[in-house]
């Protein structure tokens, strides 16, 4: 505990309390809900009363067990985003590291354009290509990060891969999986973790993004994002039914990122690496 | 390092940036070839095509009959294989033909009209605000490294960056509009009036575009500034008995800009997306009510030129920014 209260210092020790705060929320909420996520309990745009705490939305179902239910949904879409890009581009990122020439060519170069490309537009193209709906979302956020994650993947591999032990696993005559696996991945994980809170505040950022616009999750479903859309023109009448799901995704994006700094800061246990600073919002 | 023969060998000896600039130049026409074609691939090849998304449309129940597909594939020229019709996109892309939308029939050009320059309005404001406070926020706290004012500046760039627009627009209303009343909480323009007749309608979508885009540059900026600030040519400099206002102007602000300036250009990246949700969360007249629109109903037509035009805007600012960097770091010119 005190280790951990060091590696964070002062604002990272807040940070982490709030994203464990929001994470609570999101996951034990269901559970705990008042009321269904489509039950309906009142007239339309209700102020906050002892019964229901933040209101009721343009459908006159209770706000705060929408809050509960639609957590869960923007974790889930940016864990599953997250986890296929890591996926592919440490793939990608490993076998361009440790066959250099053409093969790295033919994988780098294309990743190089998508990556110029802003995420948004990647987002765009698919949601247009295939239709609405969580399957998108996953497959866009993912391919927005795959070329980032795949360049420090490579950097940092190519910084190991000249090591003694991994010569002498060559040596040994061990497959080139198998030092990937056991040589080079175990090495990188300081540059790979320096560089995952950016990703993980910009997944939620896009996965939010996406519902708001309507393109990836469709109502009657409960979502933070998706909440802050169709609350909007009760606005004036209950603040609450869209200031409650944005004030949690602010405190949740705001405390990863704020983690993710303190942790990355020089002297601090994942410190020394820019690329967290450098690879900005790819 | 080895030298680049292109810079140090033959008739380009003599004007090695002019050779850059023609390299750096082909390179970003090759990606903007790359870039349409991943457009059209994306947008095009993966299941259900133009004819199925207009015979959903048009008939309540359910789809057209396998004929009337094959018939409305043929007049949508969709029966020709996709590199053919890629080539024929491409080809009226060049004549400044964009196509025409699937839904309503009207030409790609009808529909973005005169809603295009509201939305450059938005964009431009937004971008000449955020080079000066991004660079000079940076330089200041990145001087100052560890001392109060960088550590409030830091804190607050790090908290700003992290929220979705969408997020840090509507908070911007419920303080602004909401509770002090001081500003619209939407943005209408009157057709056939500029937005800048009513500036006020256009401070709070360009604050929401910039506390998220300058929490990211003022990073960066700073991280920068504060390697210069410890490099060895500074401390000579100070060891010199230079005065530090002259240190700073001369050797730190030239040195931390420079590679500064590519990072600047990845956050006009993120404002593509930035400037589509915040014209939407202020029911701003711009383009991206289109596009939105054009998404929901997968008119594809629409949505690949907007997003082709969107993607060359982005090259062609990454390949002016790494130009400008070159130009003002000469260091780079020779390096290779």
């Amino acid at each position: 505990m005190r280790r951990l209260s060091r590696a964070l210092g002062p604002a990272g020790g807040a940070g982490a309390l709030a994203v464990v705060v929001i994470l609570a929320l999101a996951l034990v909420g269901p559970f705990v809900a008042p009321h269904g996520a489509a039950e309906r309990v009142g007239a339309a745009f209700v102020a906050p009363t002892s019964e229901a705490w933040l209101g009721t939305d343009q459908l006159g179902r209770d706000v705060l067990s929408r809050l509960l239910h639609g957590g869960r949904s923007m974790l889930l879409l940016s864990c599953a985003a997250l986890g296929l890009a890591y996926l592919v581009g440490g793939a990608i990122g490993l076998v361009a590291a440790l066959a250099p020439g053409p093969v790295e060519t033919a994988l780098m170069r294309p990743l190089d354009v998508l990556l110029a490309l802003p995420p948004f537009l990647v987002l765009a193209v698919l949601a247009t290509g295939s239709g609405r709906g969580a399957v998108v979302i996953v497959a866009a956020v993912g391919l927005a990060n795959i070329p980032g994650i795949a360049r420090v993947v490579r950097t940092a591999a190519l910084e190991v891969s000249v090591r003694g032990w991994v010569e002498a696993a060559t040596a040994r005559g061990e497959r080139i999986a198998a030092i990937a696996c056991r040589e080079i991945l175990p090495n990188i994980t300081k540059p790979l973790l320096a560089d995952a809170g950016v990703r993980i505040t910009t997944a939620i950022s896009l996965v939010g993004t996406a519902n708001f616009l309507g393109l990836g999750l469709q109502p009657p479903l409960a979502d933070w994002g998706l909440m802050i859309a169709e609350n909007r023109s009760g606005l004036l009448l209950q603040p609450w039914a869209v200031l409650a799901p944005a004030l949690c995704i602010a405190v949740l994006a705001v405390g990863v990122n704020v983690t993710a700094d303190a942790l990355t800061q020089p002297g601090r246990r994942y410190g020394g690496t820019p690329a967290a600073i450098e690879g900005g919002r790819q | 390092m080895p030298r680049d023969p292109l810079l140090t060998a033959g008739p380009g000896r003599h004007h090695p940036f002019l050779m850059l600039c023609i390299r750096r130049s082909l390179a970003g026409i090759a990606a903007t070839c790359a870039v349409s074609l991943l457009v059209f691939v994306g947008t095009d090849l993966l299941p259900g095509d133009a004819a199925d998304v207009i015979l959903t449309r048009s008939a309540s129940s359910g789809g057209g009959t396998p004929e009337q597909l094959a018939a409305l594939r043929a007049e949508l020229g969709l029966d020709v294989p996709w590199p053919q019709r890629y080539l024929g996109w491409i080809g009226g892309l060049l004549q400044g033909d964009l196509g025409s939308s699937l839904v309503s029939g009207r030409s790609v050009t009808d529909v973005i009209g005169s809603r295009l320059g509201n939305t450059l309005v938005l964009a431009g404001t937004a971008t000449v605000l955020l080079v000066p406070v991004a660079v000079g926020l940076g330089l200041w706290s990145g001087i100052r490294q560890g001392r109060p004012g960088d550590r409030v500046v830091s804190g607050v760039a790090v908290a700003a960056q992290a929220l979705p627009e969408f997020v840090a627009a509507t908070l911007l209303i419920a303080v602004f509009a909401l509770i002090a009343g001081l500003l619209p909480a939407v943005s209408l323009v009157p057709p056939g009036t500029s937005p800048l007749a009513r500036p006020e309608i256009l401070v709070l979508p360009v604050l929401s575009l910039l506390s998220v885009m300058a929490g990211q540059s003022i990073r960066m900026v700073r991280a920068r500034t504060s390697e210069v600030v410890r490099a060895d040519f500074v401390r000579v400099a100070r060891l010199h008995g230079i005065p530090e206002r002259r240190v700073v102007w001369r050797y730190v602000v030239p040195n931390a800009l420079g590679p500064a300036l590519q990072l600047l250009a990845g956050s006009i990246s993120w404002l593509v997306g930035g400037i589509v949700v915040v014209e939407q969360v202020f029911a701003y007249p711009g383009i991206s009510h289109e596009l939105v629109q054009a998404i929901i109903s997968r008119d594809v037509p629409v949505v690949q030129a907007l997003a082709f035009a969107m993607a060359v805007c982005t090259l062609a600012i990454y390949t002016l920014a790494d130009l400008l960097v070159v130009a003002l770091v000469p260091k780079l010119r020779t390096g290779g």
